[in-house]
Order: C-alpha cells, then sequence, then structure tokens
C-alpha cells in the first residue's frame, strides 16, 4: 500500500506528460512536416486535372465497360459512408474468403466464365490471377502486366484503338519493382482508364 | 527469380540494420552517450525534473511491478473514457460517435497490451483525436514498457547480491525519447514521402469513372445500365424502380504516417485503417512496404544483440538470436511455399494461371497486386513472429498450410522475435527452463548466465511460458461452446474454427492480427478477448520481474568444465526443442480440427 501510494502520483504526472510528446507533440510535427515537405503525397495523391478531381490514384474502382480496363475482383460496400447530403459513397473490403473451399471453387469458376465471355480473343489463354481474385484492402488499385495484357484486345475493339495504342497506354500506366527488385510490377488501372477516355496524357 | 532474392534480402537487410540498432539501444539502457545524447538527454533531463524522478532510484521488483501495473493501469482507463467521450471531443472532423463501452474495453485492453487486436475499423470509427492522443500514445508506451521490464531482468542477470532492478521511469523516459521518438519520426516521413497519408483533414469524395447502381434494399445491380443524366437504372430494359446511382468515392483522411510509423516499430500492429498495411493509402507501394516491413523486427532483432551486449556475453545473445532466426525461417518457407503453390480451388484445373510469368501468380486471394507473393507471405510471417499484427494480406484467405504456420507463430507463446522486450523475455524464460530440463538430464544443478536456477525461478519460468497457451486454449474452448459465437464465423467448415482459434490465438499471444472474416465486435467476443490479452500480458510481466529480482540478488557462480554451455549450437537445438515441444503439444489438437482438416479436405 505504502509502494501504491509513492507510485500512483509519478504515474499520473508521466503518463500526462508522455501522453502530450507522443500524442500531440510528435502528431503535430510529423503532420507540419509531411505538409510542408510532401503536400500532394500527404493528401490522398488525388488525381487533379485543371482543378476537377478524377479519382484517387492511390484507390481502386470498378469496371464494368467493355471499352475500360477490369481491375480485382471488387467486394464493394455501399452502405458504410455517406456524404453530407446522405448520398451513399463507394468504398470496398476484402473478401476474407478461404481460397480452399468449394463455395470459393465455385465462385472463381464464375468468374472465369465471364472473363472468357468478354475475352473471345484469348480463348487459348489461362486467365491471370489477380483478375478472379479479390485483393487485400480490397481497394487494390493494380493489377499485373499479365492481367492487363489479357485485356488488350477487347480493350482495343471497344474502344475503336488499335492494340498497340492501348499497349502503349499500359506501358505508360506500368511501374516496375522498387530498385529492380521489391514488390511487384503493377498497371494502374484508373491511370490507364483515363489515359483511354482522354482525360489524362501523362501520369 | 525476384522472388527467391526477395525471400534472401529481406531477412539479410533486417539483421544488417539489427546489428548497430541493438549497440546503440545497449548504450541507451545503460546511461551512456549517443551520438543524439547532446540533443535528447537535456530533454530526458527535463522529463526526470517535472516527474521529480531520481535518476539514480533503484526499485525493488516490487516497486518495478506496482509502477508497470499502475502506469498501465491509467492508460487502459483513459483510453477507454477517451473512446465514450470521443463525440463531444475536438478533432474529429468526421463527426462519428462515441463507441459502445465493449468495444471501447477490448479496444483500450488491445492497446495497451501492445496487442492491437481491431474489432473496429479506424476509419469509419475513431476520430483523429483518439488515434493520436490514445492509441498512438498507448502505441509508445507499450512497446516501452516491454523494454523496460526486459531491461530490468536483464540487470538482475548482470547485478550481483543487489536488490534494485533500476528505475521503471528511467527506462520508459530513456525508451521513448532515445530511441523511439527518433527513430519514428524518420520512418514517418519516410513513408509520407513513399505516398502515405498525413493531414487533418475530414475524409474527402472523388468522382467515379463509372457509376455503381445499387437496388432500394442496398444490393449492387451488376449487368446494370445506368442513365447518369436522367438518374434511371434498367437490366436488359427494364427499368428499376428506387435504384441509387453512386457517383462518389470514399477517401479516408487523417494523421496516418506518424501511428504506422510506430506501430509497425514497436510491434503495436494495430492499423490507421481497417484493412491495416494493405490499405494502398497505409501502404502505397513497395518502398513503403518494405520499411514497414522491416520495422516490424527491427528492435525485436536488435534487442537480442542488446542483451548479449548488456550481458557481457555477446555469444549468449547470439546463440538466442538464431534459435529465433531458424524458427523463423523455417515458417517463413511453408508459408511462401504454399502460397506460391496456391490451392486447386483457385487453379481450376489449368483455367487460371498462377504461374509467375508476367505477374506474382500464386494464391492472390486478399493480396495486393503491389506486394504479390514473396512481400506478403514475408510480412505474414514477419507479423506473427513478432507479436506486431498489422498485415498488409488477409490472413483469413491464405492457403489452410500457410494459415497454419503464421497460427503457429503465434501459438508457440510470441517468443521468435516476438514483441519488444515480452518477446525476448519470454525466450529467456524457455531459455531458463531449457537449462533446468537439460540439467536434470546430465545430472548438474542448472544454472544460466552465471546465475543458479532454483525452484524460485523454476516456478515463474513455467508461468511465463504457459500463460499464452492458457489464455488461447482456455478462451477458444470457452468459446467453442457459446452459440453466439458460431454467428461470428465468416467460412464454414474446419476454416470457420480456424477463425475462432487464430482470434483467440492471437489475444493470447498478443498479437493483434486477425482471420479478418470473423466478426469479432459482439459483447461477449469483446470482452473474453479483451480479458484474454490482459491475462498474457501482464502474468508473464510479473513473472519476468520476480525471476529478475530474484537472480539479481545471488551471487554469480564462476563457469567450470562442468557448466553446460548456453551459447553453442546444441543449446540452440535444445531451446527451439523445448519451444516447439511446449507450443506443438498443447495445439496439435486444436490445429488438426482446423487447418489440417481445411488441407485434406481442399485435396481430397
Amino acid at each position: 500500500m505504502k509502494e501504491l501510494k509513492s507510485v500512483l502520483p509519478k504515474a499520473v504526472v508521466a503518463f500526462i506528460i508522455f501522453s502530450f510528446v507522443c500524442g500531440i507533440l510528435y502528431t503535430g510535427v510529423v503532420t507540419g512536416l509531411a505538409q510542408l515537405i510532401f503536400p500532394r503525397k500527404a493528401n490522398g495523391s488525388i488525381i487533379e486535372i485543371d482543378g476537377k478531381k478524377y479519382g484517387c490514384g492511390l484507390l481502386g474502382q470498378q469496371y464494368t465497360d467493355d471499352a475500360h480496363m477490369w481491375g480485382r475482383i471488387m467486394n464493394v460496400d455501399v452502405s458504410t459512408y455517406q456524404d453530407e447530403n446522405g448520398n451513399l459513397l463507394m468504398y470496398a473490403a476484402p473478401s476474407n474468403l478461404s481460397p480452399a473451399s468449394g463455395e470459393y471453387e465455385m465462385l472463381v469458376a464464375e468468374r472465369v466464365k465471364k472473363l472468357r465471355a468478354a475475352n473471345p480473343d484469348m480463348d487459348e489463354t489461362e486467365v491471370p490471377v489477380d483478375l478472379v481474385t479479390c485483393s487485400g484492402s480490397g481497394l487494390d488499385p493494380h493489377i499485373s502486366p499479365a492481367a492487363a495484357e489479357y485485356q488488350v484486345a477487347r480493350i482495343a475493339e471497344a474502344s475503336g484503338k488499335t492494340e498497340d495504342e492501348v499497349r502503349a497506354v499500359i506501358k505508360k500506366c506500368t511501374e516496375g519493382r522498387f530498385l529492380g527488385i521489391f514488390g511487384e510490377e503493377t498497371v494502374n488501372v484508373l491511370e490507364v482508364n483515363l489515359m483511354l477516355d482522354g482525360i489524362l496524357d501523362e501520369r | 527469380m525476384m522472388a527467391v532474392i526477395q525471400y534472401i534480402l529481406y531477412p539479410a537487410i533486417l539483421v544488417l540494420l539489427a546489428v548497430p540498432l541493438g549497440a546503440y539501444i545497449k548504450k541507451v539502457m545503460n546511461g551512456e552517450k549517443t551520438f543524439l545524447s547532446k540533443i535528447l538527454t537535456p530533454c530526458e533531463n527535463l522529463v526526470y525534473k517535472m516527474m521529480k524522478v531520481d535518476k539514480e532510484e533503484q526499485m525493488t521488483w516490487k516497486k518495478y511491478t506496482v509502477s508497470v501495473l499502475i502506469f498501465s493501469g491509467i492508460g487502459l482507463f483513459f483510453l477507454f473514457l477517451l473512446q465514450l467521450l470521443q463525440g463531444a471531443l475536438p478533432g474529429n472532423p468526421q463527426k462519428l460517435p462515441g463507441v459502445k463501452w465493449d468495444l471501447a474495453f477490448n479496444t483500450a485492453a488491445s492497446f495497451v497490451t501492445n496487442t492491437n487486436w481491431q474489432a473496429y475499423s479506424g476509419e469509419s470509427t475513431l476520430s483523429y483525436l483518439t488515434q493520436a492522443l490514445g492509441l498512438t500514445v498507448q502505441n509508445f508506451v507499450s512497446a516501452a514498457t516491454g523494454i523496460a521490464v526486459l531491461s530490468a531482468l536483464i540487470r538482475g542477470f548482470v547485478k550481483i547480491k543487489e536488490q534494485g532492478l533500476g528505475s521503471f521511469w528511467v527506462d520508459m523516459t530513456r525508451i521513448v525519447i532515445h530511441i523511439l521518438l527518433p527513430l519514428n519520426l524518420v520512418i514517418s516521413l519516410l513513408l509520407v514521402g513513399g505516398g502515405v497519408i498525413q493531414n487533418l483533414k475530414g475524409a474527402k469524395t472523388v468522382p467515379l469513372l463509372e457509376p455503381v447502381a445499387v437496388s432500394a434494399e442496398g444490393e449492387i445491380l451488376e449487368d446494370a445500365v445506368i442513365d447518369e443524366k436522367a438518374g434511371t437504372v434498367t437490366i436488359g430494359g427494364v427499368l428499376v424502380p428506387d435504384a441509387e446511382i453512386i457517383t462518389e468515392q470514399f477517401v479516408p483522411m487523417g494523421p496516418a504516417a506518424s501511428q504506422i510509423a510506430v506501430k509497425q516499430t514497436g510491434t503495436n500492429g494495430g492499423g490507421f485503417m481497417g484493412v491495416n498495411s494493405a490499405h494502398p493509402l497505409e501502404n502505397p507501394n513497395a518502398f513503403t512496404n518494405l520499411i514497414e516491413m522491416l520495422s516490424i523486427l527491427l528492435i525485436p532483432t536488435a534487442l537480442c544483440f542488446t542483451f548479449g551486449a548488456s550481458v557481457k556475453n555477446k555469444k549468449q545473445g547470439i546463440a538466442i538470436f538464431m534459435a529465433m532466426f531458424i524458427c523463423l525461417v523455417i515458417a517463413l518457407g511453408t508459408i511462401a511455399v504454399n502460397e506460391q503453390m496456391a490451392a486447386p480451388q483457385l487453379a481450376q484445373n489449368g483455367e487460371v494461371n498462377i504461374s509467375a510469368l508476367d505477374q506474382a501468380g500464386g494464391n492472390m486471394e486478399g493480396k495486393e497486386t503491389r506486394f504479390g507473393i514473396a512481400a506478403s507471405s514475408t510480412w505474414a510471417a514477419f507479423t506473427t513472429a513478432a507479436s506486431n499484427g498489422s498485415v498488409n494480406s488477409m490472413h483469413d484467405s491464405y492457403t489452410p498450410l500457410g494459415g497454419m504456420a503464421m497460427m503457429l507463430l503465434i501459438q508457440l507463446g510470441e517468443v521468435v522475435f516476438g514483441g519488444v522486450g515480452c518477446g525476448l523475455y519470454g525466450m529467456l524464460a524457455f531459455a531458463i527452463l531449457t537449462v533446468f530440463i537439460a540439467g536434470l538430464m546430465v545430472g548438474r544443478t542448472p544454472e544460466f548466465l552465471g546465475k543458479k536456477i532454483e525452484p524460485y525461478e523454476m516456478k515463474w519460468a513455467v508461468l511465463v511460458c504457459l500463460a499464452t497457451p492458457i489464455a488461447i486454449l482456455a478462451g477458444s474452448g470457452m468459446a467453442a461452446v457459446v452459440p453466439s459465437v458460431l454467428g461470428s464465423l465468416h467460412n464454414d467448415g474446419a476454416h470457420g474454427f480456424s477463425e475462432m482459434l487464430y482470434a483467440y490465438s492471437s489475444a493470447g499471444g498478443n498479437n493483434g492480427s486477425a482471420f479478418a472474416g470473423f466478426s469479432a465486435d459482439t459483447v461477449f467476443l469483446n470482452i473474453s478477448l479483451g480479458l484474454s490479452m490482459l491475462f498474457a500480458r501482464f502474468l508473464p510481466m510479473v513473472g519476468t520481474l520476480a525471476v529478475a529480482g530474484s537472480l539479481a540478488q545471488k551471487k554469480k557462480i564462476a563457469a567450470t568444465v562442468g557448466t553446460l554451455s548456453t551459447t553453442n549450437a546444441m543449446f540452440v537445438f535444445l531451446l527451439i526443442f523445448i519451444v516447439l515441444l511446449i507450443g506443438a503439444l498443447s495445439f496439435f489438437p486444436a490445429l488438426a480440427l482446423g487447418p489440417l482438416a481445411e488441407y485434406f479436405g481442399s485435396i481430397a
């Protein structure tokens, strides 16, 4: 009990000091420096052209138009977020499904069928795995180069461009591995689609 | 090929960074001069002045323990209140309401115990004030508490016939000011430079390139034709009444990078966003991923070398490190191979391409394209080895055997590096157990680092080693008979059982990761998981400090030819063997019902 009495006041003061230093001061300093040095990145990498917003380059969207490139499978969530006027907002979540269940097998078979139907020119090619799987965030903005190439013929036909034009756009939106080693090669789907629509010229 | 290079480089870079950091931490804990002393020591002294703390105080193990418990108790109480009241407090641009009491208790227990289990989604539940003043603070101080208790144990080994273990307040202050603050300041800025958000703005919206149609019941209408101008939705030419057209996407904002840095380095793991470091705004690319991933194991690895240097027996530090590293590499290999091979259900008899040509291939369910299999599997191994619990891919969607390797890393007691400080003191309890069992086999009095191991130390060491298995098995055993828990399972059959087992493993191991399909936000689960976390955190802490207090009072015995070496390969092997023995024997029945049953079912 004696120890309790001598410890308690010190513990309270320590908690207040560390709360201020680690909670307010640290967060404040990092925010200040971040806004000063990296303003665009610190605010969400939103794609803006002439003051008009065209999406967030880091967040995936759902595309079903044949003339657009399709991304990862999305588990769209429209019930969690609303804007000030009460309009529903789109967000997405991971599937959290086991990849080893019978239910999952049927789900993937359906996705393969849909992709096969939409990409008849690619009948001889296996479907790249990222096109039939849901991502970890549910909001993956990227697909692999293999998944992009799989869609070239369909996009070219539906958008009236040549396959080479579509490939050139894909190339512009492809990012290599970090230092050539870490992570994977990625194609940013939103950027590809904005370029296909003629909205964006360069990344 | 690139994947193999990544698997080799990640651990290699980790060790390369951990060695110098270990030397630095040793200097800090002994109050020696470092290259940052000029700036930081005056701040340190200022804190002592405000707290009226005597820098030279030597606390008995009881006083040290009381200080730890009271400090943590205040944190628990404050964080609980902060969540309940956040609706009435500033720093809440989304105008989020107060958190309900059971979830608030669970989250408070979770962050105070360095677990960071999250039964909520950050972007939809917590205000920026709660995230910064509540969670970020606990990310710092719970990590510092772990390292402080470890330093007290180290002093127990070093001191001869003394009562004191140093001062908890001095240890805390040094760890926060000299180690955690500078390290996290650098890491946060690197993360923002890589594209992680850091601001105080409210969430934004951006227009969708293709609008989404939703029925009046809230279901997504696929294959719908949307006329945005007229505001009508038709399917196959038939008008859908009352359908809503969604044209905007939600973009979360907030002070994320600062919290992410410390959640990684302090083996906390609680994400700013619900999906943690899989979220592109929390971990946008391979560069940020590299930094976040190495940060998971940086301090736990460094502490092995700190330990060796502090007890003036570098080989001892290396022996403990090797035992941990070998377990990590085996687990990593198991996860990597299973994820790259994926499951037959995904491969669809060759219809789906799971090769690694121009893509990551393998089991991409629940994984991000930019991380692929290599960076996801490595992260999964790191985060479950350390009791970090942050994720960059969804563990629920791993293959059965990949998921089992992660679960086992947690169930071994979080001693394969484990949490900052607590992983190493947990492993040292296993080392005490090992010298005792080895001593019995050769008929010698067990001793470790020149200190005799007697019944008192053994009793506490056994409690330290068994706290996690008890918390996990008792918790999941109870939950298995509560009918309402069935409603929380997301997957069917054996995988559903794995989800529940993983939840209690995560809480009992103070890990915090999840098979996230599991809906953990119910009153029963919030309370029972919260209590598991508190039990598995504080019982081993008390045990460790009791052992430290007893060891400090003992005399040092000189090593003779008869002394069992605790630095050679034989000891490393024995240590791994004992860890596996206790972990595997405790959990084999449960694992057989979960991941093993699922695996054999999936290949049948």
